[in-house]
């Protein structure tokens, strides 16, 4: 329970750093949220790791964090938006068995995306923001791509025992 | 990476290029700005007259839109990301400005589609 529980702290933590980390860099799209997606890397090995409810407690836990900590109520939303949909995908997936954990990184990257500019669109009562759709699936797949490089670099290092 | 990876990498990026030629090839030489905030259509505004709107919306927020040099630029406002401040200055059909936080939109409109918005009005 104790080692349960400081896995826990240490990935929201490190999560939550993350976010931090990308809420510095300033990307020119105007959809809060849009980012590198660092903090897909603790999704991804969470769900590794602790499986899919505690990578989604990991998950909202960030969110929340974050979003009161750097960013506000309303960009809350839009992350909720994307992170539960990637969320819902990677763990499809990973059930599934349908990708690596490469492929896995690259549908939570494309799909936070989706989610973010869907919610956006339905905000703003507007479709133009469609315009941004091509790029933020490019970007989604990039960044999925380099997370997954990482995290699968990560998850072949740490020691088995912690895994639970 | 596996090979259902690839396929989806392929279906994904296949999309994003689909689309991006849409947007792409439809682009024209705009010719107006149309700002809406929440949805309503707050005004419109040449892109060859030198101006500066300040555009409310609720809780006392503004967003301050200045065209000039045939762009359309937020340079200003009042929401907690700036996001829309940080934005690229726009010209072409299509493209738009967003700031999410004061739900305002400002999207480029050629004229060619004014005259069929008219109709469709
Ligand atoms: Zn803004």
């Amino acid at each position: 329970m104790a080692k349960k529980m400081s896995i826990y702290g240490m990935l929201v933590a490190t999560a939550f750093l993350f976010s931090y980390l990308e809420s510095l860099i300033p990307i020119p799209i105007p959809i809060p949220g849009i980012k590198l997606g660092l903090a897909n890397l603790v999704t991804l090995l969470s769900l590794y790791i602790l499986g899919e409810k505690g990578a989604f407690i990991i998950m909202i836990a960030r969110i929340l964090l974050s979003g009161f900590t750097f960013s506000g109520m309303a960009t809350i939303l839009y992350s909720l938006a994307g992170g539960i949909l990637s969320f819902f995908l990677m763990a499809l997936s990973k059930r599934k068995n349908w990708f690596s954990i490469i492929g896995i990184s690259i549908i939570g990257g494309v799909f936070h995306n989706v989610g973010q500019i869907c919610m956006a669109a339905v905000v703003l009562k507007n479709t133009a923001i469609f315009y941004y759709f091509g790029f933020l699936l490019i970007a989604g797949c990039v960044t999925g791509c380099l997370i997954g490089i990482v995290g699968k670099t990560i998850y072949k290092r740490l020691p088995k025992n912690l895994t639970i | 990476m596996r090979k259902n990876d690839k396929i989806m990498l392929g279906i994904i990026l296949g999309i994003a290029l689909i689309f991006g030629m849409y947007f792409y090839f439809s682009k024209k030489e705009g010719s107006y700005a149309v700002v809406k905030v929440d949805g309503q259509i707050y005004g419109q505004y040449s892109l060859k007259e030198e101006r500066t709107i300040e555009i409310p919306s609720k809780d006392d927020n503004y967003n301050r839109l200045v065209i000039t040099g045939g762009y359309a630029d937020i340079e200003e406002a009042s929401c907690p990301d700036k996001l829309c401040v940080h934005q690229k200055k726009i010209q072409k059909s299509g493209e738009t400005l967003v700031c999410l936080p004061n739900k305002v939109i400002v999207e480029i409109k050629s004229e060619e589609k004014s005259s069929l918005d008219g109709i469709a009005n």
